[in-house]
């Protein structure tokens, strides 16, 4: 059975990492890649009227930015070195969603990345990756 | 060196905040003179009585159309109570549709537009001249007024107009204009019109005025007498800032700090009534002799019923329409479903919320009452039960939280502040979408309106509550006016999704996301 990996991706240095190591790894052992990029989005959070109106006009936009600026330039890259690659946007609770697509896709592995260094964005993706050692559906791999 | 120069700017800031206020006292008369003289007629138009009788005319129209709408659609707030709490958990909400308005923001949004000072300062008003009575009948109009909200909401969502680029508009003006066409009846263009009219004085009223009013009230109770003209001029920088400015970020804290703050509210109330528990049994009996018998307040039982009734409608704005314009955004295949979620909205408001307020002020014995007789006495014009400390509107509920939990006036004032501001974004918000659905889309008519309402502010927090109280409530009951008219011609269209979605419920072909 072939290897299918799971990888956390917004465009971060990290993330970056992570990928790469994915990759490799694909590349020897004849995976294939499932690149998903998580908007962070709680059903339940508050919007003004203003917003309310415009979140439709503002959800479409960030799709389509996510599309062109991350998510398209890595499939011409990855596919050219002759991985099966396959990409997936959306929104939701970090950590839970990529579990739930690593179950749904039936990925066997899964990789992130982590920062140590304390940043606003590390914050953010550290607790992703310690979330995700906790409830992770298959081996989790977290790349420095 | 450097020291001095901000201390000689803060001397002469309070120089002038010093001749500002001797000469605002003056201001304030001569506002409040204007607006009373000028819109007394509107006023008398609306509250006038049934012929022959005391009751006023809209408040009958209100109640029956809830009564019609509830018998209609077969005591729908009850029937879909629990499918309602389902779809806000998001039992029903397609995955793949993350990062869309759910039903949940929707029903927030048009919470913060409705729970304000209506909750506070206008239960107070209403067992203050209605007396405990009052409370029972307001909670019968919120239980009743589940029904109007679910038809015009579900209309709301239906018709609503939905652009290219991706944003949408929604209420009541797109409902009677497409909906009437629909049918193939005359003059929804007319009623649109109308309503956008009374819409945007509603905004400017009960949305605007009546909330600068008590904002400042509460504001001098706890720090003492100074000009209404200040604090307008304050508030309406900070409105200016955000609706004009797009100040982003002071919204999204009200935003975040408002459903907290009401959380507090409720929670407290409830302290406070299990502090007295063993007057809670007392209190209700208060409530039902009172609906029946008015207690001896002015105007005796009917005089309870008005009030309660009236406060319910302000509160809760069930049948205004402005409802519909806020929950028209949500992501949703089914209009319906936004109908079920808005049904919970006057149940939150004032079901929970304003009933906490009313008991709170009976159980803390701020009504005075004879000992011998039970009968509420009454202030020397007859007109509203004497209090503790002569107080009304918020300041009653403020002595009454007070009384218990010294202290809590604080919180009261923040509470105040922050409902008021929340409710005026909102209904800049109504209003501004009813100003552009007369004179068109476009940024400088948009910063027309905005810099009126912002105008409205301060002369909300100058006039007399009296004067101001009058004006908000007739323009709020002029868009019901309006909106009902509507709401009759187009219900058998809401029955018919109600009917369809309903059976396809049952059937098991709509079914939950797990």
């Amino acid at each position: 059975m072939s290897e299918k990996f799971v990888v956390g991706y917004d465009g971060s240095d990290v993330s970056k990492r992570a990928l790469d190591f994915a990759v490799a790894r694909a590349k020897a052992q004849g995976g294939s890649i499932l690149i998903v990029h998580v908007l962070e989005w709680s059903p339940y959070s508050f919007l003004t009227p203003q917003e309310i109106e415009e979140r439709h006009a503002r959800r479409t936009e960030e799709l389509e930015r996510a599309e062109t600026a991350l998510m398209a330039p890595l499939k011409k890259t990855i596919s050219e070195a002759g991985i099966p690659i396959d990409t997936q946007i959306k929104y939701g609770h970090v950590a839970k969603t990529l579990c739930d697509i690593a179950k749904k896709e039936g990925a066997t592995q899964m990789v992130i990345g982590r920062d140590g260094d304390g940043g606003l964005s590390t914050r953010v993706f550290g607790s992703v990756a310690g979330s995700l050692v906790q409830v992770a559906p298959v081996p989790c791999t977290i790349v420095p | 060196m450097t020291r001095l120069v901000p201390t000689a700017v803060l001397a002469a800031f309070f120089t002038v905040l010093a001749a500002v206020s001797a000469s605002a006292q003056s201001i304030d008369e001569t506002i409040n003179g204007l607006f009373a003289s000028s819109t007394g007629w509107f006023v008398n138009l609306i509250f006038s009585n049934f012929p022959g009788t005391t009751f006023p005319w809209i408040v009958g129209w209100l109640v029956v159309a809830a009564t019609v709408f509830t018998v209609y659609f077969g005591l729908i707030q009850f029937r879909a109570f629990g499918h309602a709490i389902a779809l806000v958990k998001g039992d029903y909400s397609d995955p793949n549709d993350a990062g869309e308005v759910s039903h949940f923001q929707a029903l927030a949004t048009a919470l913060s537009g409705t729970v304000g000072l209506g909750n506070i300062a206008g239960v107070a008003v209403a067992v203050s001249i209605g007396g405990p009575g009052a409370t029972f009948w307001m909670i019968l109009a919120g239980l009743l007024g589940m029904a109007s909200k679910f038809t015009e909401c579900t209309l709301g969502v239906k018709y609503r107009n939905e652009y290219e680029n991706g944003t949408v508009s929604g209420g009541p003006m797109y409902y009677l204009t497409k909906g009437f066409a629909e049918r193939g009846i005359p003059g929804g263009r007319f009623l649109a019109i109308m309503f956008s009219i009374f819409c945007i004085l509603g905004a400017l009223g009960g949305g605007n005025m009546f909330q600068a009013n008590q904002a400042h009230a509460q504001l001098t109770n706890v720090f003492g007498e100074y000009p209404g003209f200040i604090t307008g001029v304050i508030f309406a920088g900070i409105v200016f800032a955000v609706i004009v400015g797009g100040l982003k970020s002071i919204a999204r804290v009200t935003e975040k700090v408002v459903p907290i703050m009401g959380v507090i509210y409720v929670g407290t109330a409830l302290i406070i009534i299990l502090m007295n528990y063993d007057m809670i049994g007392w209190a209700f009996g208060q409530i039902f002799a009172g609906a029946f018998t008015g207690l001896g307040v002015a105007g005796g039982f009917v005089g309870a019923l008005i009030q309660g009734f009236r406060r319910a409608a302000f509160s809760n704005e069930a049948g205004v329409g402005s409802a519909a314009i806020a929950h028209s955004a949500v992501r949703t295949k089914e209009p319906i479903t936004e109908g079920f979620v808005s049904l919970l909205e006057p149940l939150i408001d004032t079901v929970v919320v304003c009933t906490m307020t009313a008991l709170v002020i009976i159980i803390t014995g701020q009504l005075m009452s004879d000992p011998d007789t039970g009968l509420y006495l009454l202030n020397e014009a007859g007109t509203a039960i004497r209090t503790v400390g002569d107080n009304s509107g918020v300041a009653l509920t403020s002595a009454a939280f007070s009384s218990s939990i010294s202290g809590f006036k604080y919180v009261l004032v923040l509470a105040v502040i922050l409902f008021a501001f929340s409710t005026m974004i909102s209904w800049s918000y109504y209003g501004l979408k009813a100003w552009t659905y007369l004179f068109g889309e476009g940024k400088g008519k948009e910063i027309t309106f905005k810099t009126i309402f912002c105008i409205f502010v301060i002369i909300g927090a100058s006039a007399n509550l009296g004067p101001v109280i009058d004006f908000s409530d007739a323009a709020i009951f002029a868009m019901a006016v309006v909106n009902i008219i509507g709401l009759y011609v187009l219900m058998p269209i809401v029955r018919r999704e109600l009917n369809s979605y309903w059976s396809r419920l049952k059937s098991g072909e709509i079914k939950k996301y797990t």
